[in-house]
């Protein structure tokens, strides 16, 4: 998707949507207007300014989704136990109810915001938005977001993360792939969580999801993970080292391309909202 | 059902456009939805009524147009028109294909009104 106008015409598809005229009367005198505008644009807009929020600070931002129950708020806990001490995190959880995510992060003494969704099935940028703000992110360098468990709507929000990392357990089965393919194909990562389960539930084939996974034309790395017995931590340890450093490398370059205005794209700052420091609130 | 919050960002959208135009009615709304969109166009008819009440589109006709999934190889480079979880290459079958449209959810078109067509009098 353009990462200006939020439109997501291509030169594939242009010729398949772009009508006659940018404006048109019709026969009726009514006038057409050809607006051609992604329906998220608003989301998208706001997504991108969240990224410019990370990226100032030179945050990496983490987006978690899963259906419930594959094990995102473990796979926190147990990456917060093993990650390296120096690396100061903080985290954003989305559930229709509860603050009990956020309690058990908080209990390893990291910073965690819930976000409580009431009936919405998927956090948005918004609500990021919003969170970000009582975060101290010169304090970070990694935030996660926990989105709401939910295979299907997530899918269709950019929240402004530099990552997707779509969680698939072993007891929801190998055929998820094709099953929520929009879900899938957003992943830059897929962890198949709850290993240690994989000798009890055998139907469940690693060379099977794979598979499936390549049916749909997806190249992100898949590993597996335990949180119970820390069988993978290594892995997606060394995984998340790579994309604070490919990052870092990625705004180094950037920031040496543009250093007249400090600022990482003329988006900054445009957005209409009340406050905006990143000054802890609570 | 993300279909109502997205409903809610299309109206947001359009009376914006009706607003600038100073157009007093919408008749007609066009939109361009992939199969990879992540939405589904009956859920979002459904939800149209709901989030249109009260608008300068109450009264609009929603119109959604399905925009076809094509696939380009890496391999062979061929196109080809795919389902939603078979996104391989028909031409050589080869994975690692790129997506030329199909994931597009899109307003297209709005068509407008300044004042709503006069009684005949005659």
């Amino acid at each position: 998707m353009c990462d200006t106008c939020g439109c997501n015409i291509t030169h594939g598809n242009e010729s398949l949507i772009r009508p006659g005229g940018k404006l048109a009367k019709t026969e009726s005198g009514k006038e057409a207007v050809t607006v051609l505008h992604s329906l998220l644009h608003e989301n998208d807009h706001a997504a991108q300014h969240n990224r410019e929020h990370f990226d100032r600070h030179n945050v990496l931002a983490v987006n978690l989704m899963s259906s419930p129950g594959a094990g995102k708020t473990s796979l926190l806990e147990a990456t917060i136990q093993q990650l390296d001490p120096d690396l100061r995190i903080a985290v954003i959880e989305g559930d229709l109810e509860t603050e009990n995510d956020a309690e058990r992060i908080r209990k390893h003494g990291v910073k965690a915001i819930q976000i409580t969704t009431g009936s919405a099935c998927h956090l948005d940028a918004h609500m990021i938005h919003q969170a970000v703000h009582n975060l101290d992110l010169s304090e970070l360098d990694i935030v996660f977001i926990e989105n709401v468990g939910n295979l299907v709507c997530p899918a269709s929000f950019d929240l402004g993360q530099h990552q997707n990392v779509v969680l698939l357990s072993v007891p929801e089965g190998d055929d998820k792939p094709v099953k929520y393919p929009v879900m899938f194909r957003a992943a830059d990562l897929v962890m198949i969580s709850k290993s240690d389960l994989l000798p009890i539930l055998n139907d469940f084939k690693i060379e099977k999801a794979k598979h499936y996974l390549h049916d749909i034309a997806s190249t992100a790395p898949v590993i597996e993970l335990s949180s119970k017995d820390s069988s993978g931590m290594a892995v997606w340890l060394e995984w998340l080292d790579q994309q604070i450093a490919s990052r870092k490398a990625y705004l180094q370059t950037y920031r040496k391309a543009a250093p007249l205005n400090g600022a990482l794209s003329p988006h900054l700052h445009t957005m209409n909202h009340p406050a905006h420091s990143n000054k802890v609130v609570k | 059902m993300h279909e109502l919050s997205i409903c809610q960002a299309l109206m947001h959208q359009v009376q914006n456009i009706a607003q600038e135009r100073e157009a007093e009615y919408v008749t007609e709304i066009v939109i361009g939805m992939g199969p990879l969109s992540g939405v589904e166009a009956q859920l979002l008819k459904n939800a149209f009524p709901i989030a249109s009440v009260g608008t300068v589109a109450e009264t609009a006709k929603l119109i959604i147009n399905d925009l076809p999934l094509r696939v380009k190889c890496g391999q062979c480079g061929a196109e080809s028109e795919v389902t939603p979880n078979k996104l391989l290459c028909k031409n050589c079958g080869n994975w690692r294909t790129t997506l030329i449209s199909g994931d597009e959810l899109m307003l297209m078109s709005v068509e407008l009104e300044k004042h709503k067509e006069p009684e005949a009098v005659h």
